[in-house]
Parts: structure tokens; C-alpha cells; sequence
């Protein structure tokens, strides 16, 4: 797996041209959120409703948020492939724990969920960094390992609502001023998260890492940490995202969150992170969550047969990434001389 | 085997992430890279033997020629699906369509039939859709030079989003009785199921051609060093596009096998196989980076993988253990070699620290 010959010119100049772009990135995925929703309204004019617009919010920000951690593993040049199956166990535990213990506090549901995401990704974090196996490997290997114990501690017995205290649901239906919790709690986390991979030090490292991880590693930055780190937030988050389900579904079982790495993944990539590292924003990735969730949903309530979404979904994601390859090739081509025409695969 | 012994030394760690300060690398990972590969093998057959007297002490019906021939029954499409996926992950790339073909194809097959197709032009039908899939992943790959994770996980949805519109509920309509059969009875005078029958021909075939061609050759001279293979007259680009194409013939044809072996087309057909498929080549020691693999590894990590889902249902381990057991294996197939790079380079480090050069 070779990285993109990128032209080395002047450094500065192409950090500004390259988040430049990367902002019409989002403005374009945007626009393009806009575009449905506007075709969908006018096939049919409930799309436009506010509960169907709080639908969108609220079905979108689970893979968002997923999406957020998944950057930041990406863009270290990594992957983590066990998210699906950290949501799973993760609503699950949360939910026994909630039939267990009626009393406990809603918000040590939100807790325990990322305790237990973080648990998982720190194993991950140091199996990868450590023991430097390729995190495909590694998190594809915790995929079925998540998966199988989650089974063995459901045992066939679903999580109903009825074990869920009132309070910890609301936050999967309850909204503020006509704004979903669930959306504003992941607004919040790609808010923080999407701040600090502009402006913190060790969040630059990671576009570092994924640029060039050797030269990472000369110019003296804590290479093992900051993957280690990436996992461990990655997976945090999608404990998170595990109560989360268990707050918006009220029931859990052992499919929960089910193929959910390759949903985030795709949006991932559709959001404009470079599936080889070094650059993407986390933003771009919680707009293609939504951008794919709009989708969906408009072709139901357009009456497209819901066999078509799949198909639609698809090509969408072909498309973005070739159009993303168009782009930076004549990126490329417009900061280099015809002297630097090195192949470029 | 030997063939193998002679690549140049493919050193894992130069792919992933830094692998510290050179001068460390150097004498760690020439030599022991090529004695690693054999050893790979060997402890695949070790862990094969492990399996087969666990199951044999465990279960009194282990060693029958039933659970030989459902072992084929049950691993045959994916073992075949491994094969292509073995050479496209031999020159650095991955394919995770493979399921989702293998759904497309049967839809498509199914479909046909339904609608009053001839069955053999139906069959047709369905690989020749397997190779239009495989072409356009190809060509996305190769000639735009996208990253091929990404492209397939496209190719995932697409092919799975197309069969499911083309054949929204499965077929109702049988086939003809002695295709059917293809998919229940084993081949005549042996306990081979037919699948895996097509499976032991498809493995020869592509062990001449990995291990004794020069475009196998050239295969993991693509998966070492994409820009010295293309500089050295290969034509990567050509190579990595017919090799999408093939696995796409391929899935569709274990897609073909598995509708017959359902006697029932569906849309959802092996959903999530995927991930399955790359679990049993990485098992067979085949590195994800390129250059270094073995049919010989595939094929007994198909033989480990099978015997060890039968002997563990036979004695009525849960499948959410097995799952526990497949994952396990999988992250030990990496960290165990691993484990010795990883030693030494700590101790390295330790003699750095300590200041003193004083060598072991």
C-alpha cells in the first residue's frame, strides 16, 4: 500500500491550498445534504416536518459520532474495524447493568459505556502499538472476539424497555428547543474533537503520524502514544455510542451495531479522510453520517423502494472517493512542474 | 515450498508503522524473515493436527466421513472466495466485495431461472455480471489509483444494494434436480463435497501460478515494491485490474455453488462473509502489506477454520465461543511472530538507554 506521491513544494502553501479544499469538501457535502433534502421535500412536502427533520438528526449522530473516532484512528494511517461490535457490547452491559440495578444514576450509564469502549481500546491501542501488529489485523481479530463474548454474556436474552429508566431514555427521544439530546451530545463531541485537531499540538501529531510515520518518529514526536491515544478515544466513543443506542432503541440485542465499521467507514471516507492518513477533518465526517442518514431516509419517504438505498448508497461512496481522487490529482498537478511527473499509483 | 524460501527477504516491519531506528532492523529482520514463512506452515499443520485429535477425543463421530464431507459442505464457497483474495492481498490491496458478489451473483442466476432463463445461461449470466463487478473495482483501483479498501467497501454496498433490487424475495422456483444435488450430495465415489472438490483444482491452479510463474513471481514483486516492480518492465497497473476481474468471476462462481447449495436464490446471501474470507487468508500467514502469503497457509487455515467449527459443534460449543476462538487465532496468527520482533527491539531499546554497547 503505497502513499500518494504528494509534490513536498513549498509546505506552507499547500497546507493552506489543502484546507482550503478540505473546507469545500464540507461545504460540498453540505450543499449536497441541501440538494436532497430540498428534492426529497418537493416529492413529498412531510420531509420538511419538524419531526421528520429531528429524525434525520437523530439517526444520523450514532454513526457520527462513531465516525469522529474513527477519524482520528484513520487519519494515524490505522483502522479500527471493532466499533460495530463495541456498540453491541457495550449497549448491552450498559443495559444489563440499568435491569440490575434500577436505581442507578442515568448519567453512570453514559459513564459505564465509555468505560467499557475505553477498555476495548486501549487493548486495542496497545496491541497495535506495542506489539506493532497492523491494526486491520488487530481490530478485525477484536471484531469477532467483542462480538462472541458479547454473545456469551446475552445468552439470548434481549434487553427490554421496561429495564431502562425513564431518564436514560429520554435522551434518545427528548429534544431542547426542537433539538434532539442525542444530536446535541454529538454536536458537542465533534464540536471539542473537530477544535482540537485544528489547534492542540498532539492532535496535529496524528496528521503527522499519517503523513509519514518515520518522519514522525525523527522529528520526535511520541509516535506510540498518540496512535495509542487515538484507539483509546476511538473506542471510548464508541462505548459512548453503545449507551447511546440503548437510549434511542430502549431494547438491545446480540445483532446490535451489527456491520456498523464499514457504515462508519464509508462515511468516513465519504466525509473526505484519506483512507491512507494524514489528512480529514472530523467534521466532514459527521456531515457525510448525516448526508448518507438524509439519503436513506429520503428515498423512504419518497417511496423509492427501500431495496434501492443500498444500491444508491453505493455508488454515492464510489463516486466520492473518485471525485476526491480527481480533485487532489489536479491539486497536484497544478503545484508541480512538469519536472516532479514521478508515477503516481 | 522452497519457492517460497527463495523471495527476497520480505521484512514485515518496513510497512508498518516506524520501525524505530534502522540500525536495529538490520540484523533482526534479514534472516529470520524467510525461516519465519516456513515456520508459519509448520505451525499451521501443528495447530491442524491439535485440531483434529481435539476433535477426535472430544467427539466420537469427529473422525467420520460425514464430518469430512460437511467440513467441505460448509467451508467450500469461502475457501473459494480465499483464493483470488490471496493473490489481490499478495500485492498489497484488499477486496471486500467478495460476499456481496457472491450475493449479486446468485440473485442474478436466480432471477434469470425465475423468469423462465435456461439454467446454464443463467449461470452464465451470473459470472459474467462477476466480472463486470470485478472490472469496475478494477478499474477504479488501478487506473485511478484509489485506495482499494475504499473502493470495495463501495463495491460492498453496491453489489449487495443491486441484487437487492433485482430479487427482493428469495426464489420459490427449484432448480433441476441434478444441479441441486451439486449442492446436497458429495462428488460420486468420495466424501468430497462438490464445492470442495472446485476448491482443491482452484488451489492447485493458483499455487502453480503464485509459486512457479513468472506472473506469480511478478505478484509479489508488485506486493514488496509496487515502484520497482513497475520500473522493472511489470505491469502493475494490468495486473492489479485482471486480478479484481478474476476474483469477480471467482465470487460469482462460489456464489453459483452456494444458491445451488441453498436451492434457493436470496439477495442477503453470505452478508458478512466478507470480513470471514479476510480472516482465513490472514490466518494462512499471508501479510496484509503484500509480498508474503502461500496457498499452501490458505489452504490450511480453510482445513484449521473447518475442522475446528466442526468439532466444536459437534460438541456443542456456542457459536458465540467459536466466534471468540476464530477472533483469538487470528490475533495470535500476528502477534506470535510478532512477539520476537518485539523482544528484541525492546531489548535493543534497554541497551540504548543503558548507554552501554555491549552486545549479547
Amino acid at each position: 500500500m503505497t502513499a500518494t506521491a504528494t509534490p513536498e513544494a513549498p509546505a506552507l502553501a499547500r497546507a493552506t491550498r489543502t484546507s482550503s479544499l478540505l473546507r469545500v469538501r464540507e461545504l460540498g457535502i453540505a450543499v449536497l445534504i441541501a440538494v436532497v433534502f430540498v428534492v426529497a421535500t418537493l416529492k413529498n412536502s412531510a420531509f420538511a416536518h419538524p419531526h421528520s427533520i429531528q429524525q434525520l438528526l437523530t439517526g444520523a449522530a450514532i454513526i457520527a459520532l462513531l465516525g469522529v473516532g474513527e477519524t482520528l484512528v484513520i487519519v494515524t494511517r490505522n483502522v479500527d474495524l471493532s466499533v460495530g461490535s463495541v456498540v453491541g457490547i457495550s449497549a448491552y452491559i450498559v443495559g444489563m447493568t440499568f435491569r440490575d440495578h434500577p436505581s442507578m444514576p442515568v448519567a453512570f450509564g453514559f459513564v459505564l459505556g465509555i468505560l467499557v469502549g475505553a477498555v476495548i481500546g486501549a487493548l486495542n491501542g496497545v496491541i497495535v502499538t506495542v506489539l506493532r501488529v497492523p491494526s486491520l489485523v488487530v481490530t478485525l481479530a477484536g471484531l469477532y472476539i467483542i462480538r462472541g463474548i458479547d454473545g456469551l454474556i446475552v445468552h439470548g436474552v434481549t434487553i427490554d424497555p421496561g429495564s431502562i429508566p425513564n431518564g436514560f431514555q429520554a435522551v434518545g427521544y427528548k429534544t431542547v428547543l426542537g433539538v434532539p439530546w442525542l444530536f446535541l451530545v454529538v454536536a458537542v463531541v465533534v464540536a471539542v474533537v473537530g477544535y482540537a485537531m485544528r489547534s492542540y499540538r498532539a492532535a496535529r501529531d496524528l496528521y503527522a503520524i499519517g503523513s509519514n510515520p518515520e518522519a514522525a518518529e525523527l522529528a520526535g514526536i511520541p509516535t506510540v502514544r498518540r496512535v495509542f491515544s487515538a484507539f483509546l478515544i476511538s473506542g471510548a466513543l464508541a462505548g459512548l455510542a453503545g449507551a447511546l443506542f440503548l437510549a434511542l432503541h430502549a431494547q438491545v440485542d446480540v445483532t446490535a451495531g451489527s456491520g456498523y465499521e464499514l457504515l462508519v467507514i464509508a462515511a468516513v471516507v465519504v466525509g473526505g479522510v484519506a483512507i491512507f492518513g494524514g489528512s480529514g477533518t472530523v467534521f466532514g465526517a459527521a456531515l457525510a453520517a448525516l448526508l448518507l442518514n438524509t439519503i436513506n431516509q429520503a428515498l423512504v419517504s419518497s417511496r423509492v423502494s427501500a431495496f434501492w438505498t443500498d444500491a444508491i448508497a453505493g455508488a454515492l461512496l464510489l463516486a466520492a472517493i473518485a471525485f476526491d481522487r480527481w480533485l487532489s490529482l489536479r491539486v497536484a498537478r497544478s503545484l508541480t512542474s512538469a519536472e516532479g511527473a514521478h508515477r503516481d499509483v | 515450498m522452497s519457492e517460497t524460501a527463495t523471495t527476497p527477504a520480505a521484512s514485515r516491519p518496513a510497512a508498518t508503522p516506524p520501525a524505530g531506528p534502522s540500525y536495529t532492523g538490520v540484523d533482526t529482520s534479514r534472516q529470520p524473515v524467510w525461516r519465519g514463512l516456513l515456520r508459519w506452515e509448520a505451525a499451521l499443520v501443528v495447530v491442524l493436527i491439535a485440531v483434529l485429535v481435539f476433535g477426535s477425543v472430544e467427539s466420537d463421530t469427529f473422525l467420520s466421513s460425514t464430518t469430512f464431507f460437511f467440513t467441505g459442505l460448509n467451508m467450500g464457497e469461502i475457501a473459494i472466495m480465499a483464493l483470488p483474495l490471496l493473490l489481490i492481498v499478495m500485492i498489497g490491496e484488499i477486496d471486500l466485495s467478495v460476499a456481496s458478489m457472491l450475493g449479486l451473483a446468485g440473485a442474478v442466476m436466480g432471477t434469470l431461472y425465475e423468469h423462465g432463463t435456461p439454467i446454464a445461461l443463467a449461470m452464465l449470466a451470473a459470472l459474467v455480471v462477476g466480472a463486470a463487478g470485478g472490472s469496475l473495482m478494477g478499474l477504479l483501483v488501478a487506473r485511478t489509483g484509489l485506495p482499494s479498501i475504499a473502493v470495495t467497501i463501495g463495491g460492498l454496498t453496491l453489489f449487495r444494494g443491486i441484487a437487492e433490487i433485482i430479487l427482493p424475495n428469495p426464489t420459490a422456483k427449484t432448480f433441476p434436480t441434478g444441479l441441486a444435488n451439486l449442492g446436497v450430495l458429495p462428488i460420486p465415489g468420495t466424501q468430497l463435497a462438490w464445492s470442495a472438490g472446485c476448491f482443491i483444482v482452484l488451489a492447485i491452479v493458483t499455487a502453480i501460478v503464485l509459486h512457479a510463474t513468472p506472473l506469480g513471481r511478478s505478484l509479489i514483486a508488485i506486493g514488496l515494491q509496487p515502484e520497482a516492480a513497475e520500473f522493472s518492465g511489470i505491469r502493475v497497473k494490468r495486473i492489479t485490474f485482471w486480478l479484481y476481474v478474476l476474483s469477480g468471476v471467482v465470487c460469482a462462481f462460489a456464489g453459483i455453488l452456494f444458491t445451488l447449495k441453498n436451492s434457493s436464490a436470496s439477495y442477503g446471501a453470505g452478508s458478512g462473509l466478507e470480513l470471514t474470507v479476510v480472516a482465513i487468508v490472514l490466518f494462512g500467514g499471508v501479510s496484509i502489506f503484500g509480498g508474503r502469503g502461500t496457498v499452501l497457509g490458505v489452504v490450511l487455515s480453510v482445513l484449521i477454520v473447518g475442522a475446528l467449527q466442526q468439532a466444536l459443534t459437534q460438541i456443542q460449543v456456542p457459536a458465540e465461543v467459536q466466534n471468540i476462538i476464530t477472533g483469538a487465532l487470528l490475533l495470535i496468527s500476528v502477534v506470535v511472530p510478532n512477539a520476537a520482533d518485539t523482544v528484541s527491539r525492546l531489548r535493543a531499546r534497554a541497551r540504548r538507554t543503558s548507554a552501554e554497547p555491549a552486545r549479547a
